[in-house]
Parts: structure tokens; C-alpha cells; sequence
């Protein structure tokens, strides 16, 4: 049973014209892991993310979700395998013509037949766990950017999820209010077992919420371990990001 | 070499007119599929229909009026060279409902619905608030292209019927209270030689014009990369892409239509 991880990625290459982003990422999510993938700014890895829910299509690789091959020529049920997922952005991408509670019930209005009092109802309970009680009817734009990333949250987490994929969470957060949304990962993970990917570069949340880290760079993911192994890597990349140092084998390009 | 660098230039230029007509009909296939996907979205469509149709309403009656005025003034002081005076009402009523009445209106429209939709959605973009709808299981081309292209094919129509007839109240205003035209000969006129086939061949080139308009606005808005910057771009492209469209189309529609 525990030997077919959640998500399973292989050889994944994806570019942008000439600009090679993945050149052969590996990876695996076991049953209620949770991965972080650090690297720095613009490296590619909310183009990983993406192409695991199926928002960008690889160039070449495979991606495995639960055993399916969704990478597979011809594959159609990629609307059942995002169902899965719950996926929280950099910026929260809010409907910002949608009311905070149809943001939060959009897949329950989409997608079940419930009725608009049972969909406030699960969408204040989603907003109650995120600390946003009573917003339900508020505009996107009347939020503050970390209340949006919260309702984002909310949002990700309304269809119970198995697979929660995290892009910067805590990223234009204070830290008190970063902190909280660790615990908010944390608690997903303990009490609901979900899999999961967060994309940061903030250590501090990484060495937090993560079974395992890996470090995205030049488009492979070049060392994986525990907190614990990462902080004492020898690999002298890994060591001037965690410190994040200026000086090192990493250089802006 | 100079030669071979503007040959070249020429090359991708076409290459990326191609390339954009192609995307564009992909969308339009993926539109077409999306009509038999359920649920129909209903509710935002009737909200597009509301702001494509009843809020163009302004726009297309000033638009119409004066067209139709300016027609009259200068059909009738051109006409009287001749003593022709009489035919004013007929001149503005084929020219309203065979040409200007559709194409001003469609092109108003571009402006004003065409532009909206490529910001909306270039915004959406660069927001992430379309990967959001992928991630959420669900089809942006359903949700959001469906139903302004339904309310754009069905709204046009109606607002060239509304321009042809305010078109030809603002020439009748002109020829009769201005100019001193007679009333009856105007309307008598007017009625005498137009056939069901100018205005009907005018509403087939309408919801042809919206469908242009509501294809580009949404396909522009799709492209957009590169935050504000390129949701502007996108809007530009938008109006002026569509308004162009709808010029080239409307010459073979009149070609094939009007036999």
C-alpha cells in the first residue's frame, strides 16, 4: 500500500521558448508527506506545481498522481484528478467579482448540487478555521493582501482535499500571521493526513511544516533530505541558500 | 543580406498572423464543444447579455442618430442638384440597414465590449485567477468564453435592428424638421423600396460581427503576459484586431449575401 506515492514525478522538462526552466525535475510525495521545494526567485518552481495540476503540460517526463499516469497521451480524466487537489497561489487570485463566500464555495457551486445556505455554511466554517469568521459577504477587494491569501486558503481547503499544493504561503505575510498559516499546514497534515507541496524560499516555514525539502536549481532538483539533513548538507548550493548568502557557487544571471 | 533580413521580417510577420488566426479558431472550436457541455452557464450569461446588449444601448443610438442625420444632409443637398430630393428617405434607409447600421454598431460595440473583455480576462490572467479556475476543476472557456459569446451572437442582432431605425428617424428628422422635406414622401419612400432582405442580411452580418467580437475580445485577453503592461496591449490589440475583422467580413458577406 505505502509503496505508491501520492505524487510521483520523473525526467519532468518543461521550456519557455529558449528559456529552459525544468531540465529533468524528480520527485515523490508519499501519503501524508509534506514536501518543500525551495530555490530561488523565478527558478521554476510554481512551473513544477503547475504542471502537476495540470494547468501547464510538460514538455517531456512523466507525472503520476495515485498511480495515474496523467502525463499520458490522450488522457482524459484530469478534471477528476484536479478534484484531488486544492491549490493556494502567490497572490491568492481571488475571484474579484465573487463575493468572499462564492470564492471559497466556487467548487461546491460548480461542482455539487448543494444549495446556497449549505454553501455559506461549509464556506464559514472553511473561513472560521483560517481565523476570517464573519467576512462571507465582503468583496475581494475590501480585504487586505494577507486576509486574501487566507480566503485563498479557505478556498483551497473547501473540497477537503487530498493533495494541497501551497505557492509561497507565507510569503507578504507578517511573520506572526506566516506563522499561523504554518500551523494551519501543519494541522491539514495531522488531522486530514493530506500530501502536500509548498513552494517557498522562507526558511523558517520550511524547516516548520516539512518532512522533507529539496532545492530547486538550474532545473533539477539537486538535493532532497529531512530538515535536519538539509541543514547540515555539504552541497555548497544548498548551503549558501539556507544562509542566504550572497557570496557562493550560486551568481544572478 | 538586407534583402534577406526584410524577407525574413515579412516571414514572421505572417507566421504570426497565422499563428494567431489558428489560436483563434481553436478557441472558437473549444467554444462550439462547450455548447453541449452541462451545466449551461446560464446566469452568467444573461449578465454578459445585459452588458453587451442593454449597456451598448447609448452608444449605439448616438452613433445611429447622427449617422443617419449626416446622410440626410448631405444625400439632400447633393440630391437637389438634380431633383432628386424626394429619394433622401430611400438613400438612408439602405445605407442604414445594408452597411452603417451593422458595421458602425458592431464597431462601436468592439470598442466598447470587445476592449472590456480583453482587460477582464488579461487581468484574470496575469492574476492567476484563470490557473485558479483550471485548479478548481474547472473549464475557463465554459465559464468565461461561453457565455460572452452567446450574449455578443444574440445582442448584435438587436442593436442593428435598434441603429438601422434610429438611423432613419435621425435622417427623417434632418429631411423633414430641418430641411423641409416632405414628411410623406420621406416615409413613402422609405417604405417603397426597402426589402425584408436589407435588414435580414444586416442581422446575419450582426451576429457574425458578434461572434468576431466576443472570439477576439477573449482570446486576447488569454494571451496576455506581463501584468498592467500587456493587459493594456491586450485591450489595444483587442479593439483594433476585431474592428478590422469586421470590415474585412463584412465586404464578403455583402458579396455573398446580396448576391
Amino acid at each position: 500500500m505505502n509503496d505508491q506515492p501520492t505524487i510521483r514525478v520523473r525526467d519532468l522538462k518543461k521550456s519557455f521558448g529558449d528559456k529552459v526552466v525544468l531540465d529533468g525535475a524528480n520527485l515523490d510525495v508519499w501519503p501524508g508527506e509534506s514536501l518543500v521545494v525551495i530555490g530561488q526567485s523565478g527558478v521554476g518552481k510554481s512551473v513544477l506545481i503547475k504542471c502537476i495540476i495540470g494547468i501547464l503540460t510538460p514538455d517531456e517526463g512523466t507525472i503520476e498522481i495515485d498511480g495515474e499516469l496523467i502525463t499520458a497521451p490522450g488522457f482524459r480524466s484530469m478534471d477528476l484528478i484536479r478534484r484531488k487537489f486544492g491549490m493556494l497561489f502567490q497572490y491568492a487570485a481571488l475571484f474579484d467579482s465573487l463575493k468572499v463566500w462564492e470564492n471559497v464555495g466556487f467548487a461546491l457551486i460548480q461542482h455539487t448540487h448543494m444549495n446556497t445556505g449549505q454553501i455559506r455554511e461549509v464556506a464559514e466554517e472553511k473561513l472560521r478555521m483560517v481565523g476570517l469568521p464573519g467576512t462571507l459577504d465582503l468583496m475581494p477587494s475590501e480585504l487586505s493582501g494577507g486576509m486574501r491569501k487566507r480566503v485563498g486558503l479557505a478556498r483551497a481547503i473547501a473540497m477537503e482535499p487530498a493533495i494541497m499544493l501551497y505557492d509561497e504561503p507565507t510569503t507578504g505575510l507578517d511573520p506572526i500571521r506566516a506563522d499561523s498559516i504554518n500551523d494551519l499546514i501543519i494541522q491539514l497534515r495531522e488531522e486530514l493526513s493530506v500530501a502536500s507541496i509548498t513552494i517557498t524560499h522562507d526558511m523558517i516555514s520550511a524547516y516548520k511544516i516539512a518532512d522533507r525539502i529539496t532545492m530547486l536549481y538550474k532545473g533539477k532538483l539537486i538535493a532532497t533530505g529531512t530538515p535536519d539533513e538539509i541543514r547540515s548538507s555539504d552541497n555548497s548550493y544548498v548551503q549558501q541558500f539556507i544562509h542566504g548568502r550572497a557570496e557562493g557557487p550560486i551568481r544572478d544571471e | 543580406m538586407r534583402g534577406i533580413t526584410s524577407l525574413n521580417w515579412i516571414g514572421t510577420g505572417v507566421m504570426s498572423y497565422l499563428d494567431e488566426a489558428g489560436t483563434g479558431l481553436l478557441l472558437f472550436i473549444k467554444i462550439l464543444r462547450g455548447l453541449f457541455k452541462r451545466p449551461f452557464p446560464l446566469r452568467l450569461t444573461i449578465e454578459q447579455m445585459e452588458e453587451v446588449g442593454v449597456r451598448s444601448l447609448p452608444v449605439v443610438a448616438i452613433t445611429a442618430i447622427f449617422t443617419g442625420a449626416v446622410l440626410a444632409l448631405q444625400t439632400y443637398s447633393g440630391f437637389k442638384r438634380f431633383g432628386a430630393e424626394g429619394m433622401v428617405g430611400t438613400v438612408v434607409a439602405l445605407s442604414m440597414t445594408r452597411e452603417l447600421g451593422p458595421v458602425l454598431a458592431s464597431i462601436m460595440v468592439a470598442g466598447r465590449v470587445g476592449s472590456s473583455m480583453a482587460a477582464e480576462l488579461g487581468t484574470m490572467k496575469v492574476t492567476e485567477q484563470i490557473d485558479a479556475l483550471i485548479s478548481m476543476a474547472t473549464d475557463p472557456v465554459h465559464y468565461l468564453v461561453l457565455p460572452r459569446f452567446i450574449a455578443a451572437f444574440i445582442m448584435l442582432p438587436f442593436l442593428v435592428v435598434f441603429a438601422d431605425l434610429l438611423g432613419i428617424i435621425g435622417g427623417y428628422i434632418v429631411a423633414v424638421n430641418i430641411l423641409g422635406a416632405s414628411s410623406t414622401t420621406y416615409i413613402n419612400r422609405t417604405l417603397q423600396y426597402l426589402e425584408f432582405a436589407d435588414v435580414s442580411v444586416g442581422i446575419v452580418k450582426a451576429a457574425v460581427f458578434g461572434m468576431i467580437i466576443a472570439l477576439v475580445g477573449c482570446h486576447m485577453g488569454f494571451d496576455t503576459e506581463g501584468g498592467a503592461e500587456g493587459v493594456g496591449r491586450a485591450t489595444t490589440r483587442a479593439v483594433v484586431a476585431a474592428s478590422i475583422l469586421i470590415l474585412i467580413f463584412n465586404y464578403f458577406l455583402t458579396a455573398l449575401l446580396f448576391e
